[in-house]
């Protein structure tokens, strides 16, 4: 017998912490690649939360994997424009830390 | 000598304590990454998460979509992480300041908005099923049939969203001609 893997709720439990962590790193880091590797762990997060309903809603069956499939597509388009204009950025700049790019302040 | 059902001393099953350890280790490494100093551990840490989540998929049932994880998120999207962390390190930035002026009021809210999840996963009457042990895998037939399906469009935009998103990183990442460079480049 199972007390906690076979309910639905542990798995969003999990998934809700993990968006808070990802949430914590995007607002208070300075590095523009720390601040995508948070964006990355909220997208994951939404993920599992998708993949729990998916598996623990008979209605849902098939769409949850579905839907995570498509926020894998594009997440990974995702990275690969947000690190182009990060290391876009850093060839004028020569820095990766956010709250230097302040030209338009000046 | 067949294993018992259940743990003995714990009273908790064989896929709870999985579970348990899963998720441990999702949260630490994720823990790791937000908090980690070096930024190149960061990206090491947050390989770990992504594989422990892999895990928690194949716990879901959902083999396909760990698969996919373990392709995707740590052998393309990790990679590129890494390769991007190795072309802006720069000597010069201090790695003792690695928050903003803002992490208190960041710490707040992310306590608040995980309060704020916990309450509502609580309170809602999912209309779940609950399982004596992990969900039954329904294998990749009802995955094939949603996503060709009624998400058919939406599969055919991922692929059109991801051949602009490659075009257009290749044309930013790009080496500007000396004469397009801006004042900010000199």
């Amino acid at each position: 017998m199972s007390q906690i893997a076979g309910n639905l709720e542990p798995y969003l439990v999990l998934s809700g912490m993990l968006f808070a962590i990802g949430s914590f790193g995007f607002l208070a880091r300075r590095n523009a690649i720390t601040m995508l590797m948070s964006i990355e762990l909220m997208l994951n997060a939404v993920n599992l939360a998708a993949l729990a309903f998916g598996a623990f809603i008979p209605s849902l069956a098939g769409e949850g994997a579905a839907f995570a499939l498509l926020i894998i597509a594009v997440a990974a388009a995702e990275a690969t424009v947000g690190l182009a204009i990060v290391i876009a950025i850093f060839r004028n700049r020569k820095t990766p830390l956010v709250d230097e790019y302040d030209t338009m302040r000046q | 000598m067949p294993l018992p059902d259940v743990i003995p001393f714990i009273g908790l099953g064989w896929s709870d304590v999985l579970f348990l350890i899963l998720s441990g280790v999702v949260l630490a490494a994720a823990f790791a990454v937000v908090f980690g100093r070096d930024i190149i551990k960061s990206g090491l840490f947050l390989i770990l998460t992504l594989g422990a989540l892999a895990g928690i998929y194949v716990m879901l049932g959902a083999a396909i979509v760990a698969g996919a994880q373990v392709l995707i998120y740590i052998g393309a999207i990790s990679v590129l992480i890494l390769f991007a962390i190795m072309l802006t390190q720069s000597k010069v930035a201090p790695v003792k300041l690695a928050f903003q002026t803002q992490v208190a009021p960041a710490a707040l809210a992310s306590v608040l908005l995980a309060v704020l999840f916990g309450l509502a996963f609580g309170s809602t009457d999912w209309g779940s099923t609950v399982f004596a042990d992990t969900p039954t895998a329904t294998g990749t037939a009802p995955v094939a049939a949603a996503l060709f399906g009624p998400y058919l469009l939406a599969f055919e935009i991922a692929s059109v969203l991801i051949l602009s998103a490659v075009i257009g990183g290749l044309y930013l990442a790009m080496e500007p001609k000396a004469d397009e460079v801006g004042e900010e480049g000199q």
